[in-house]
């Protein structure tokens, strides 16, 4: 684009592997609350990418800079290697989107719904309008249901109804926001194997969520927010391992082995019936086991758990899942 | 191939295409429950008068009790003698109040009731673009003032064909013109009826983006009309008078002179010309630059 070269002539063209770019990405809103704060997020094509942080942190925020919902305050966002908000009218047909819930006409049928969200799309062909509606229907399993008006539909049905208005189109990209809210286990199960299936076809899946454990079955790739800034991103099995996982020794003789480790310099000695949990000393665990042993403590079990998710989104965001003020 | 290549090598919009979005924004305007009910009772009010004229009449005495006219619509006194001015006695009964609060709960509700419910954002995504959303949304609250007012025209016609007799008709002026041409002029009265309305539209798409709740758009543009409508009666403020979107509504009268004076007739299509640029032009300012958060 001529324009944009003209105005940016230090932003070339970013790689052709990146969906998402963005760089100094910063909200404040007009009461002076900053919501996002000099993001700088990179989504691999071809990755499903979990945005994961507490209630509050930004996410929504940044999403909506993503689609051109929002003007940033300061920064650049580029999607499929465009200026966002400004390449709206090129970028957004590639992109399906769920943003915070589904939304609908309840007057009109789930089909009816379809329909007018693909006649927005100017580029939308109307001559197969109607099968690809059907098409995305039967994707989500609402095909029995898409006469039926949507106010009367559930929950979990306008979710489908939602996700079925991303899949209008073949994506580049799929921006889903909680997209499983309000469905039941099987529902759950039904999208993240829908995830698995796009991403297989080589959709970029940008996928917000508070199930952390979805994020680990589904994602490639994540990042973490918090008040407004990133704290990390990267591969899912990275971040995980960046957490060190914790000792676990099973014994019938707890406090032994609690006073036992601690000599051993184990830190955070968590006694709980018959397990006792620490930080893992830095020495060889085997030794750490020999002194148990040497010290009379009869062992049922010891090892070392692998750190979740969600013991690393914990111990980056220091606060869990409260909202940030 | 980059990103940027593959995005610019795929679908692009066309023409015919972007038009889709009008044609689904008319069937969703008017298959909307709200929108068949302000139609029914401006359907409604033509029967009513016309009704209420029968009866005062059915003993032989003039509709105004031989008080001496002056009271009621315009043109309520000519109806016993032909059901065509019926049509022009139901415009000028609705155009004051219910024609304009029709408008303005479609053009108030049009981007507010679209926000309220969300669904402004997945518009905007799929991606409908503002502009084109906001052009869009005028031109469907334009065909329903066009709807609306047809809708009164038509019903009052139907009701002044079964109660009265129709025929040549009498002007303002006293000339004699034939039914045909007076069925010609109540079109042209109804078109410039539509017209007239074009104002209070501009001004509810307006408001319409200034809030993210239909019903204060809906609230606010009624207030608006109803507030103009009576600081049009206060002498004291005739010279601002000119300005109000609705000071000239009634000149369509002139429409039934002979020949036609078209000096008011004119000075309400400025009117309404301003107000949707004034208004039209601070609704998209507003709105492209708006962040969408709801």
């Amino acid at each position: 684009m001529d324009e944009e070269s003209a105005t940016e002539p230090e932003q070339s063209e970013p790689p052709g592997d990146t969906v998402i770019a963005t760089h100094g990405l910063t909200k404040r809103y007009r009461g002076g609350q900053l919501a996002v704060d000099g993001l700088d997020l990179t989504v691999p094509t071809g990755s499903v990418f979990g945005f994961l942080g507490p209630n509050g942190s930004g996410k929504t925020t940044t999403i909506r800079m993503l689609m051109g919902l929002i003007e940033p305050t300061s920064g650049t966002a580029r999607v499929l290697g465009r200026p966002m908000p400004r390449a709206s009218r090129t970028v957004l047909p590639h992109v399906g989107a769920l943003i915070e819930g589904p939304a609908l006409y309840g007057f009109l049928s789930g089909r009816d719904n379809l329909l007018r969200y693909d006649a927005a799309d100017p580029t939308a062909d109307p001559r197969t309008r109607r099968t690809r509606v059907a098409a995305a229907l039967d994707r989500v399993g609402l095909t029995a249901a898409a006469g039926k008006k949507a106010k009367a539909y559930s929950l979990g049905m306008k979710q489908r109804l939602g996700l079925a208005a991303a899949l209008l189109q073949p994506r580049r990209l799929l921006v889903l926001d909680e997209p499983t809210n309000g469905l039941d286990p099987q529902g759950m199960r039904e999208i993240r194997s829908l995830v698995r299936e796009l991403a297989s076809d080589g959709t970029t899946v940008f996928l917000s969520s508070h199930l952390l454990d979805e994020i680990e079955q589904v994602c490639t790739h994540a990042a973490v927010m918090a008040q407004g800034r990133l704290i990390t991103q990267g591969a899912v099995a990275d971040l995980a391992a960046g957490v060190r996982g914790r000792l676990v020794v099973t014994t019938p003789d707890p406090g032994d082995a609690a006073r036992v480790l601690k000599e051993q310099g184990a830190a955070d000695v968590v006694v709980t019936d018959d397990r006792v949990t620490a930080e893992p000393p830095d020495r060889d665990l085997a030794e750490v086991n020999a002194a148990l042993v040497t010290a009379g403590v009869r062992v049922r079990g010891f090892g070392l758990e692998r750190a979740s998710l969600e013991d690393a989104f914990v111990a980056l965001t220091g606060e869990g899942f409260d909202v940030a003020g | 191939m980059s990103q940027a290549e593959a995005v610019s090598s795929l679908r692009t919009p066309r023409l015919l295409w972007t038009l889709g979005l009008l044609r689904s924004e008319l069937l969703t305007t008017f298959r909307r429950w709200r929108t068949l009910a302000l139609l029914a009772v401006l359907a409604g009010v033509p029967i009513l008068v016309g009704i209420a004229v029968k009866i005062e009449t059915s003993d032989g005495s003039s509709v105004d009790g031989g008080r001496g006219g002056g009271g009621g619509p315009a043109f309520i006194s000519q109806i016993t003698n032909n059901g065509l001015f019926l049509v022009f006695t139901a415009l000028a009964a609705t155009l004051p109040f219910f024609l304009p609060m029709a408008i303005g709960v479609i053009a108030g509700d049009a981007i507010a009731g679209e926000a309220n419910s969300g669904t402004l954002r997945y518009l905007l995504v799929a991606p409908a673009g503002r502009t084109r959303l906001l052009l869009t949304k005028y031109a469907t609250v334009m065909a329903f003032c066009l709807v609306a007012t047809l809708v009164v025209a038509v019903s009052a016609l139907t009701v002044g064909a079964i109660l009265f007799p129709l025929g040549d008709l009498t002007t303002i002026s006293g000339t004699q013109i034939s039914f045909t041409e007076g069925l010609g002029r109540a079109l042209l009265i109804a078109l410039i009826v539509a017209v007239s309305l074009i104002g209070v539209a501009a001004l509810g798409l307006f408001v319409s983006t200034l809030t993210g709740s239909g019903i204060a758009a809906m609230a606010t543009t009624v207030g608006l009309l109803i507030t103009v409508q009576i600081l049009d009666q206060i002498p004291q403020l005739h010279a601002i008078q000119p300005y109000f979107f609705s000071h000239y509504w009634l000149s369509f009268a002139d429409l039934m002179r002979d020949p036609v004076y078209w000096d008011d007739l004119v000075k309400n299509l400025e009117i309404q010309a301003l107000y949707a640029a004034v208004f039209g032009s601070a609704a998209w300012a507003r709105f492209t630059a708006k962040d969408i958060t709801a």
